[in-house]
């Protein structure tokens, strides 16, 4: 590997510690004059642009929304998980890095994920200081709450609204650096491209969405929070403007792209109801604390369900197959993402599936009713309360806990989940691959980093619930303020960043030529028509499961579908006014070559790892099966231009001092 | 199910805007953007312009979503945003009007889409707490009565979507920002400042030039998230506190 | 608007319970007795300028209210327009000017019709135990016989209803007395204001007009 990871030497726990005390540091008098660019304003980005600008610098920040406050960090529902032991049930840093690094499969950086776990107290503690309104106890102090994979309660929350109030704060702490005159604000701009000069990121083509004119933006250093790529698959739980656009630049521009075939199918979405379906609802991971999933035994069961004859609660207890509970004793329902959305498609390839597509199973919570209930009626001192009343009583705790997420399930399907169990079904929700970075989170081109979910860092082959609010405010509250330093403090010598040099207009006029490509083809077929195809294709063959002949032949169907878009696509309106269509026309561009991109990298991992799911590589009982002797390193990608050949495979071989590689089991 | 759909169509700021009607085909199980998606969709598979609107999570989070639909911001059902609207709450043959949303403070930028801004120039006046990454002390250290965080969450749950302004006959912004104003009053982190941050706020959101609240109420009614009145009174109270019994003066 | 408002509703209440002895079946002694007294003592005169202020305040303010909130609002109405309202009368609630605006040309018609005949115009006195009082009773006898008359205060204190039971309850919150255990209660007394001083006094033309 040509690129280095960068991580410190000394002790696993003292990495960060020795290193922040040894990084070389920028003086307040160089911080003025040093000016970074941040693009995107979510966890991750406005946690970064605010921390910055405390510090001094002079820092630009990019959203294409029309505010901060509206990146898809918003919509983070289950709560975000740090090492504090305050429940006392042994929880420490090692244990939350532990648990990390299995549920990630072994395939992310040891160091990295020791430095995430042993930050995240720092982030509740900040937080609580914005004024983040998390659950309490009634003594005052914090409330946690327990999430896949673990075995610890250590995630805080905020109702199913973690992340809009964890995206709050960090927006208020931007707003006020805005106000203090440390941050400029650039809403409703979109970064096209990336200015290299001289080997380094020093700025970057936006565009602005209500004129369509193109800025040259200049610095000394460029920082990408610009989201994961999800999207790519059309239908997901993205947000839909959410898209790969920024960190593909940044790939075309040379930047190495990791991982890019782990993606994250979480278990518990709603399930697709029609053609016209534009994007996929999330029910928390939360759920599964008291939900049971199932699907009928026997095929009469499943035909009269399908056929509307009988409901899910007509299906006697005896004929109802709860399969996580029977594979998986000992973590039940509660196994984590990858292994329960697997099992879901294993049963409905079977044939079991409970929805008219057969695309579903069920979530039923007619045992946490009960339970709750009895011991609610205990409570009030009733010891012989009668079924109805008991299930009375358990609906409303059951309310309690997971009200609004009970509401929004009704809203959109039209069925009340308090009698009816839900209907789920698994949905792509993250992504684990992005941008290559090292332990700086800096990429291979000197001066641009990339933190959140654009990066690849620390989930390895599956993320764990409430870790992604975690790793976005971590890498942007409490590293990004630290690592930048080590590559700003070369730059204090540098003048300001021209925003008029060759460099600068060479990559505008690229940007400029491409709109032009876009818009000349006037052809016939919407961009939405393309992206529902390819989200199609990938999510059939580099989806939850896949198989070598199946991404050889997407590999050809993407490339194909490339071609038709550069002949057919037509996009309405003109570049110089305020057109969503021409927007999404670069998005989907960008997402066709990363598709392609993501089945290389599945075809080239031969074995079955976290999201990555090769159907040749199974054990006897169907669960994955890795290969570490093989495939133990981080798979990271050079393609500057799809039209000149495959991509370069660079390897970083990942290096486990701490922890044992074992097969990973929850049974 | 067949809808006409009466749309207000507008080619940017400063051009006038007008009514288009359209037909279209939806079915029940869609979202109201998806209706809207498969109109689009048509309209560009006739070499027309797509009707513009703004929204992104589709979920009722991101506070995207910016329309009136039958004279109700976000549509006629009560806590739910444009998106969270399902097509079986009309009826086949249903006419709908679509409008912008309006006011002074929001001026329509093309077709649904309007500017808010000025919502983010009200936050940037005072509506965060002056604490730099890491300053702050242990998280249990200060202990919160649990009533008064889940108070606070209430208000703190605003997704600045703007229908309190555009429900209120005064379009006034009286609705979003005493609910800042009340999520952190509410916390003793947020107790500190709150003086000026009230004076401040209040000081904006009159500059943008949202109207003057008269208790219509129309703003907790149409609000998606629910969020009280009451939080405008709490605003109030702090603003007579804060200009009558403090020495603090608008900055 | 609400400390005013407020001021304004109290007036309200003392001037009910002054007119009330309208409907004593004693010829209107009681009637003219009060009215000599509410004419003539100082103190009174002076709160009847705070109130001829306050009134004028109250419309100021409520004009400029308008003319500010009409301004935010835009040129582009919605072309479909509803208010949906919460605790409140939605009705009364976005039309508080145009029930203000009326209650003020009602208040102009009143006056005319009875303080200015009682300061300026020609009104017959009558003599109760040796004193001489101006015989108001018999003007209001007079007017309250006429149709439109009783018409235009029945649809005035309609109108008056409305306000009022917006105006009340709105007083506090714009206070910021705004609590879960007593604004209920707030809005209940808002209600029974708003209800009982409107019928209070329209029953007064009503009462002339059917049964006298």
């Amino acid at each position: 590997m040509k690129y280095d990871g960068k991580v410190p030497s000394g002790p696993l726990a003292e990495k960060w510690k020795n290193y922040r005390g040894t990084m070389p540091l920028v003086a307040p008098n160089n911080k003025r004059r040093l000016d970074i660019i941040v693009v995107g304003t979510g966890l991750a980005g406005a946690s970064a642009a605010s921390t910055l600008g405390e510090l001094g610098y002079n820092v630009k920040c990019f959203t294409f929304h029309d505010s901060p406050r509206r990146a898809h960090s918003i919509a983070a529902q289950g709560g975000i998980n740090a090492a504090k032991n305050y429940q006392n049930d042994g929880d420490s840093v090692y244990r939350l890095f532990y648990d990390t690094i299995k549920g990630g499969d072994y395939r992310s950086r040891e160091a990295n994920v020791y430095r995430l776990a042993e930050v995240s107290t720092s982030i509740i503690d900040q937080a609580v200081a914005q004024g983040v309104p998390f659950a309490r106890e009634y003594g005052g102090l914090l409330a946690n709450r327990s999430f896949g994979g673990v075995q610890v309660s250590r995630t805080f929350y905020a109702r199913g609204q973690t992340g809009q109030q964890l995206l709050l704060g960090a927006y208020a702490s931007l707003s006020r650096q805005i106000t203090l005159g440390s941050v400029q604000m650039h809403n409703r701009h979109e970064m096209m491209d990336l200015v290299i000069e001289d080997g380094k990121a020093r700025g970057i083509i936006a565009r602005n969405l209500l004129t369509g004119e193109l800025e040259r933006h200049a610095a000394h250093c460029v920082i990408l929070a610009t989201g994961g790529y999800g999207n790519v698959f059309y239908l997901s739980t993205n947000a839909m403007m959410s898209n790969t656009s920024a960190a593909w630049r940044a790939v075309r521009r040379g930047a190495l792209m990791a991982n890019p075939c782990f993606t994250q199918i979480h278990p518990t979405c709603i399930p697709v109801s029609g053609d016209y379906q534009s994007k996929l609802t999330l029910m928390s991971e939360s759920l599964r604390n008291d939900g049971r999933v199932w699907v009928p035994k026997k095929m009469e069961d499943v035909e009269a369900l399908r056929a509307g004859k009988i409901k899910g609660v007509d299906i006697a207890e005896e004929d109802r197959d709860y399969y996580l509970e029977r594979r998986y004793p000992a973590f039940g329902n509660l196994v984590p993402r990858d292994v329960a959305s697997r099992a879901a498609k294993q049963v409905c390839d079977e044939g079991r599936g409970v929805n008219v597509a057969g695309l579903a199973v069920f979530l039923d919570f007619e045992d946490a009713f009960e339970r709750y209930g009895k011991s609610e009626a205990n409570a009030h001192g009733d010891h012989n309360p009668s079924r109805e009343k008991v299930l009375e009583l358990g609906r409303k705790v059951v309310e309690k806990k997971y009200g609004n997420l009970f509401e929004m399930y009704e809203k959109i399907t039209g069925q009340n989940p308090y009698f009816t169990p839900m209907m789920i079904y698994p949905a792509v929700h993250y992504t684990m691959g992005g941008l290559w970075v090292d332990y700086n989170l800096e990429t291979n081109i000197p001066g641009l980093f990339s933190l959140g979910e654009s990066n690849f860092s620390d989930h390895g082959a599956n993320r764990l619930g409430a870790s992604a609010l975690m790793q976005g405010l971590a890498d942007g509250y409490f590293v990004i303020p630290y690592t930048v330093g080590t590559f700003l403090s070369k730059e204090i010598r540098t003048p300001k960043i021209d925003p008029n040099g060759a460099a600068f207009k060479a990559t505008e006029k690229a940007v400029a030529d491409r709109i032009g490509q876009l818009l000349g083809v006037n052809g016939t077929q919407s961009v939405e028509s393309f992206h529902r195809r390819l989200g199609k294709i990938m999510w059939d063959y580099c989806g939850m499961s896949r198989s070598a002949e199946g991404l050889n032949k997407a590999r050809k169907m993407v490339q194909d579908l490339r071609a038709e878009f550069y002949k057919d696509v037509f996009i309405p309106g003109s570049a110089d006014e305020y057109n969503p269509e021409l927007e999404k026309a670069h998005r989907v561009a960008d997402f066709i070559e990363l598709g392609e991109l993501m089945i290389v990298d599945a075809l080239d991992r031969n074995e079955s790892c976290g999201g990555h799911f090769r159907e040749e590589y199974q054990t006897e009982d169907g669960e994955a099966l890795r290969r570490d002797d093989e495939y133990t390193y981080v798979s990271a990608w050079e393609w500057p231009n799809p039209d000149a050949g495959d991509p370069t495979l660079h390897k970083e071989e990942l290096v486990f001092e701490n922890v044992e590689l074992k097969t990973r089991s929850y049974k | 199910m067949k809808l006409k759909l009466k749309i207000w169509r507008q080619k940017n700021q400063a051009s006038k805007g007008t009514f288009e009607t359209y037909d279209v085909v939806a079915n029940e199980h869609m979202s109201f953007l998806e209706m809207l998606d498969v109109l689009n969709e048509d309209l560009i598979s006739q070499k027309k312009e797509p009707v513009v609107f703004e929204h992104d999570c589709r979920e009722g989070i991101c506070g995207t979503c910016s329309m009136v639909i039958n004279g109700h911001p976000h549509g006629p059902n009560g806590g739910t945003t444009a998106c969270q609207l399902h097509m079986r709450f009309f009826k086949d043959g249903d006419i709908i009007t679509v409008e912008p949303f309006r006011a002074s403070a929001f001026p329509v930028y093309k077709d649904l889409a309007v500017d808010r801004s000025a919502f983010d120039r009200i936050i940037q006046a005072g509506g965060y707490i002056s604490v730099n990454t890491g300053q702050a002390v242990d998280a249990n250290s200060v202990p919160v009565e649990q009533n008064v965080a889940e108070a606070a969450f209430d208000a703190a749950a605003c997704i600045g979507c703007g229908a309190c302004v555009a429900a209120c006959p005064n379009s006034s912004a009286m609705l979003f920002t005493s609910a800042k104003v009340a999520h952190l009053s509410l916390l003793p982190q947020g107790q500190v400042e709150e003086n000026q941050r009230v004076l401040n706020m209040v000081n904006q959101m009159d500059a943008e030039g949202f109207g003057r609240c008269s208790n219509v109420t129309a703003c907790e009614a149409e609000c998606p998230k629910e969020i009280s009145v009451a939080n405008i009174a709490m605003l109030n109270r702090k603003y007579f506190k804060a200009s009558l019994a403090s020495e603090k003066k608008v900055q | 608007m609400s400390l005013t408002g407020l001021f304004l509703v109290l007036f309200l209440v003392v001037h009910l319970a002054g007119n009330l002895q309208l409907l004593l079946d004693d010829g209107g002694e009681a009637f003219n007795v009060y009215t000599k007294k509410m004419t003539t003592s100082p103190i009174i005169k002076v709160i009847s300028y705070g109130n001829y202020f306050f009134i004028l305040l109250h419309a100021f303010q409520g004009i400029l209210l308008y003319f500010k909130n009409r301004k935010a609002r835009g040129s582009e109405a919605y072309a479909v327009k509803v208010t949906k309202a919460v605790n409140t009368n939605s009705f009364a609630a976005s039309n508080m000017a145009w029930l203000g605006l009326l209650i003020l040309v009602f208040l102009g018609i009143h006056m005319g019709d009875f303080w200015y005949q009682m300061k300026w115009g020609e009104v017959p006195t009558v003599v109760y135990h040796g004193d001489t009082y101006e015989n108001l009773y018999l003007k209001v006898e007079a007017s309250f016989s006429n149709i439109w008359i009783v018409l235009f205060y029945c649809l005035s204190m309609l109108g008056l209803a409305f306000h009022l039971t917006h105006g009340f309850q709105s007083a506090f919150q714009s206070l910021g007395l705004n609590h879960p255990k007593y604004s209920p209660f707030i809005r209940g007394v808002g209600k029974v204001i708003g209800v009982i001083i409107p019928i209070g006094f329209a029953i007064i033309p009503l009462y002339y007009f059917f049964l006298k």
